[in-house]
């Protein structure tokens, strides 16, 4: 079962601002998502190695090839919502 | 022409090579039924008409002038709005993207714009992919074509409700833990979800990424192949997807099933499915074995656990992808913030939905110290169980039949409060996408309530064409 406690400490974790609404929301439904995931336990998997790759590749290598970069001057300045000057993000003055 | 929109793809391209009409009369035709219908069913987000009606318009141009195009050429196409499309707003359903224009093509829409697609547009989906109903969607929920009351699911559900209602001839979107096919089930289409690693996923927003696999919708077996055709292979950007051969797709079709081996995996047709389900996908595989399939009963023991193995592992995986997620290098910034990490704590609170919040708490708590082992670890090795349980039933059989959705669509709001019988709903999807195994989603009847019902078609990894040769076999019974 989760606490209210331990809904909280986990936002803190994922960095996630919660309401008291949410928190109290959560606590009853994730409880329960828990509870339901305990039914592993009932598997005996003492002898079992797992699995993170499903097709069994690993440490695939790729010849580092250069090839021109995809982005304009604009698309990059078109993702800030800083303004722009002369085609640079003109960042905050944070030096007194 | 009438009705050039419900065409398929395979008509509309020898319709465009005899110039009974045009690319912008198919594009034409698209953008009216979505004027028509998209009101009622929520199945863009963004439509991008300028650009659909250049690219058809350069087909024309180069049709008129005699030259080859490949078959997909000025076929009208919508995509999954978790795919990046330059210049075009890429969302991914959620408020922390919401202005998100992608400065570059995901390799799936290169491949296409590559075989000249007219993109319609940006289709609905639940926010970051997560989700069986397109109702954890900041645009609002999907409906079904078949009934507006009910889902269109998810969480594919805008690419299945767009070919559905004939806005689209075909659609991309992707299957973690079954979006494609159970809103291609839900919707009556087809829904290829294919072995992990076949596609490439580069520019895909990622969610689970030992499970997310990008795939097709369309209204026939033979436009799924044409689809796959074109977005399979070998991508250098992509370290999943393997120097496997593609084969010619379309050299499994028109075949017969006499003598192939249909495995019924007794698990996927026992409590908690519906009987009508049950009764229905049974009728078509008897259909099969009177066209000389032998159909065997195999069992599949570790079926049960999977919804527990996925959501552990896919909120884990999904937690950890969400990271950069920080209102700085995407999504609002927070305005009044006092200290870095109260502005992290405030941009992803406000940036992200309900069902979003939910996920990443599982997945940091699994992950967290001291229960690393008890969850994310267990679950990763209740997983070879349940691979070793597909490879032993296709040591007797060559495909296994199943159905997609333990029930037909269902009603707006209805699973809601309820994330772990939502959760539920995707209990039989799962499986697959933890062995990595491809599936294509068939429509196989109607209820008696008028909704289309699914079965779904199961083969070993890296044999999409074994599953075509039996779905086209299929679709002519």
């Amino acid at each position: 079962m989760l606490s209210e406690e331990n809904v909280r400490h986990v936002a803190k974790l994922a960095r996630m601002a919660l309401t008291d609404e949410e928190v109290k929301k959560f606590t009853t439904q994730l409880s329960g998502v828990f509870e339901y995931m305990d039914i592993l336990n009932e598997v005996d998997v003492s002898k079992v190695k797992e699995t993170s790759q499903v097709t069994g590749l690993s440490n695939v290598m790729e010849k580092d090839e250069l090839v021109p970069s995809q982005s304009t001057r604009e698309e990059l300045t078109g993702c800030s919502e800083l303004p722009i000057d002369s085609k640079q993000v003109r960042v905050l003055n944070i030096i007194k | 022409m009438a009705d050039l929109e419900k065409l398929s793809i395979g008509e509309a391209a020898k319709g465009l090579r005899e110039k009974k009409f045009s690319s912008e009369e198919l594009t034409d035709a698209c953008f009216s039924v979505i004027k028509r219908k998209n009101k009622d069913l929520n199945v863009f987000i963004t439509l991008d008409e300028e650009n659909a009606h250049k690219t058809a318009k350069e087909v024309d141009q180069k049709l008129a002038k005699g030259e080859s195009l490949p078959v997909l050429a000025g076929i009208p196409a919508s995509i999954k709005d978790l795919l990046n499309t330059k210049g075009v707003k890429t969302t991914c359903a959620s408020p922390i993207l919401k202005d998100f224009i992608p400065p570059y093509d995901a390799t799936v829409v290169e491949k296409l714009k590559a075989n000249h697609m007219v993109m319609l547009g940006k289709t609905n989906l639940d926010e970051f992919a997560c989700g069986g109903s397109t109702e954890h969607s900041c645009f609002g929920v999907t409906k079904n074509p078949y009934d507006l009351t009910r889902v269109a699911g998810g969480s594919s559900g805008g690419s299945a409700a767009a070919v559905a209602s004939n806005m689209s001839f075909y659609s991309i979107g992707t299957d973690t833990g079954g979006s494609i096919r159970l809103p291609a089930s839900f919707c009556g289409v087809y829904g290829m979800k294919v072995t992990y690693g076949r596609v490439s996923r580069y520019g895909v927003t990622a969610m689970a990424s030992s499970w997310d696999t990008v795939g097709s919708f369309a209204r026939s077996v033979e436009d799924i192949s044409y689809v796959l055709q074109a977005i399979a292979g070998r991508d250098r950007r992509d370290s999943t997807t393997p120097d496997k051969e593609v084969p010619d797709y379309s050299s499994f079709l028109g075949k017969d099933v006499k003598g192939l081996k249909i495995g019924l995996p007794k698990e996927y047709f026992g409590e908690g499915v519906e009987k009508e389900t049950v009764d229905t996908v049974k009728a078509a595989v008897a259909k099969l074995e009177k066209a000389g399939a032998k159909v065997i009963e195999v069992s599949l023991p570790y079926t049960k656990y999977a919804v527990a193995v996925y959501y552990i592992t896919m909120p884990a995986e999904l937690s950890a992808n969400l990271e950069r997620f920080d209102g700085i290098r995407y999504g609002k910034s927070a305005k009044d913030a006092d200290n870095l990490i109260d502005f992290y704590f405030k941009a992803r609170g406000a940036g992200f939905g309900d069902e979003i919040k939910r996920r990443i708490m599982i997945g940091t708590y699994v992950l967290s110290a001291g229960y690393y082992d008890a969850y994310y670890k267990r679950a990763q090795k209740v997983r070879t169980l349940i691979i070793e349980d597909f490879n032993k039933a296709f040591e007797k059989v060559d495909v296994l039949i199943a159905p997609i959705s333990p029930f037909p669509a269902f009603k707006i709001g209805e699973l809601l409060d309820d994330p772990l019988a939502m959760y539920m709903a995707d209990a039989l999807t799962i499986p697959i996408n933890a062995a990595g195994v491809p599936s294509l989603a068939c429509p196989c009847g109607m209820s008696k309530g008028g909704l289309p019902i699914g079965m779904q078609i199961i083969a070993p990894q890296f044999e999409e064409g074994r599953i075509l040769k039996v779905a086209s076999a299929f679709e002519k019974l």
